[in-house]
């Protein structure tokens, strides 16, 4: 090889490496504005859909069958996962707390815990995996169906129609399904701390109301509403803007369950800190 | 009454229509036949203020179509009735609420004068025994057939057919332009259809245009259609092989 023909050959490696780096850095651009996107078409639609409360009175029929689709069939599933949170933390702190003697307030400790974080967060985990998810794939499919754009050739709002009713009953669902799975999530601590632990329901009992404390509660209660409103709204913008046909509800599925995941992390650290710093 | 004055359109790299231009007159029915992929549905969607023209204008009775306003692109909205490729029903309610919902959620009317209006166009268009099903408990040309009542709910001037008669049987197919041929004498609608049905399209239409590769490639009468002396218009409605369509 001369000179001539090395110097050919390292420029056109130098160009392909220049090229993958601005196909790397125009894919991370394409995509964070994408979310930018998605954050604007959100926030738009939670004020439209505020604007919407006023038709309340004529969906409420829809709203207490959004309601039912989402708390009452999601009983079940709330009951178990709660039930067996509080086993586990029951266990798990009960263990540690008997170390120093001081196992006969567990029902002091799962009762803050649960109030204050646990509840709000793992409710909110069950209902984005059950309810959030199906809103999104049922948006998406409605999308794709073209059911969406009949909507709009009627006149008829799909914000007015679709999201409304579904974030109504989610700002009550949730909050009631958090208060819900504290009532659950106690049993479960309480069974294991009298089977593992020898502390009596009485004495559970007792120090667990003394562990309810006022502010946990409404904190809890209002990050319970907040996840509900913003895992309604990501769940119902993934739907609306889905494409790809049966691909793209998929993507729409499952990038509404990450985005809620992360959404709720975020919100309940400065809710937290918010109340509490 | 709907024109379109040299509309483009593309999407991403693909330009989909090209300076397209036509007139439709009240009371017509414009069929607009092609190919899959040739910007058919594209154009329909830009009569019904779905998309938006890169350039050109799209007018209904001298609105511009692209430049409406929400509440001008509602009230057009209005007197259109529009009858999607899958039907769009929802499939959460009856087939009797979905043909209701136009009046009942604009709130037009009385809510008994909605549902009796329902189920005269049901009546009309032969669905009484279908009011109480759901729309998965129906056949594919059921659901077409409830889909253009829901159209008709609120009396529109103009009906926009997308593929109309796709994935029918030839019986079904004739019933439905039967259908079309007889809401248009009895309504007195001005019908837009796409269509790559060429028997259909002849049935139907006063005049039909052909888009090739997003250009209007002819626009005439059926008559004008069938003797053309254009190539690519010639193989599409014989459905030959050979000639300058490309097989895809």
């Amino acid at each position: 090889m001369n000179g001539s023909q090395f110097f050919t050959v390292m420029n056109s490696e130098k160009n392909t490496l220049v090229n993958n780096l601005y196909d790397f850095l125009h894919d991370i651009g394409t995509e964070v504005l994408f979310q930018f996107k998605e954050l604007g078409y959100g926030t738009i639609m939670f004020f439209k859909t505020v604007y919407y409360f006023k038709n309340i009175p004529h969906k409420r029929h829809e709203i207490v069958k959004q309601m039912y689709n989402a708390g009452v069939k999601s009983f079940l599933v709330a009951t178990v996962v709660a039930v067996f949170t509080g086993m586990i933390l029951g266990f798990q702190f009960g263990l540690e707390m008997k170390e120093f003697g001081m196992e006969n307030r567990i029902g002091q400790l799962i009762m803050s815990v649960l109030t204050r974080e646990m509840s709000p967060f793992v409710s909110a985990i069950v209902l984005i995996s059950s309810v959030g998810s199906a809103i999104a794939a049922e948006i998406a499919t409605m999308h794709e169906s073209e059911e969406i754009d009949a909507l709009v050739m009627m006149s008829i709002s799909p914000v007015k129609f679709l999201v409304m009713p579904r974030l109504v009953a989610m700002m009550i669902v949730f909050p009631l399904i958090c208060v819900y799975f504290t009532f659950f999530g106690l049993i479960g601590a309480a069974v294991i701390s009298q089977t593992k632990l020898g502390v009596s329901y009485n004495l559970f009992y007792k120090y667990a109301v003394e562990g309810l404390h006022f502010k946990a509660t409404y904190v809890g209660l209002i990050k319970s509403f907040t996840f509900g409103v913003v895992v309604t709204i990501a769940c119902c913008t993934k739907g609306l803007n889905s494409e790809g046909g049966a691909l793209g509800v998929g993507r729409a599925t499952r990038s509404s369950v990450i985005v809620s995941f992360l959404l709720i992390l975020i919100l309940g650290f400065y809710i937290t800190s918010m109340f509490y710093s | 009454m709907i024109e379109f004055i040299n509309v483009n359109k593309s999407f991403g790299e693909k330009q989909v229509l090209k300076d397209v231009s036509f007139y439709i007159k009240k009371g017509e029915t414009f069929s607009i036949i092609g190919q899959s992929g040739t910007g058919k549905t594209v154009a329909l969607r830009h009569i019904a203020g779905l998309f938006k023209a890169d350039s050109g204008q799209v007018l209904i009775d001298g609105v511009d179509v692209g430049e409406a306003n929400s509440f001008q692109l509602s009230q057009l909205r209005f007197r259109m009735g529009i009858l999607f490729q899958s039907g769009a029903l929802l499939n959460w309610m009856n087939v009797r609420d979905n043909v209701a919902l136009p009046l009942v959620e604009n709130r037009i009317g009385k809510k008994k004068d909605a549902y009796d209006r329902a189920d005269y166009l049901l009546n009309v268009l032969q669905l009484d025994d279908a009011r109480f099903k759901m729309p998965s408990g129906i056949s594919g040309g059921m659901k077409k057939r409830v889909a253009l009542a829901r159209a008709l709910v609120t009396n529109p001037e103009i009906i926009l057919y997308d593929e109309p008669t796709s994935g029918l049987d030839p019986v079904m197919t004739s019933m439905i332009d039967d259908l079309i041929l007889s809401t248009q004498e009895r309504f007195k609608v001005t019908s837009v259809v796409v269509t790559h049905d060429m028997k259909s399209a002849y049935n139907i239409s006063d005049k039909i245009a052909m888009l090739y590769k997003g250009l209007i490639v002819q626009c005439g009468t059926p008559d004008e259609i069938k003797s053309s002396s254009n190539e690519i218009v010639q193989q599409f409605v014989q459905g030959n092989l050979e000639g300058p369509i490309e097989a895809k």
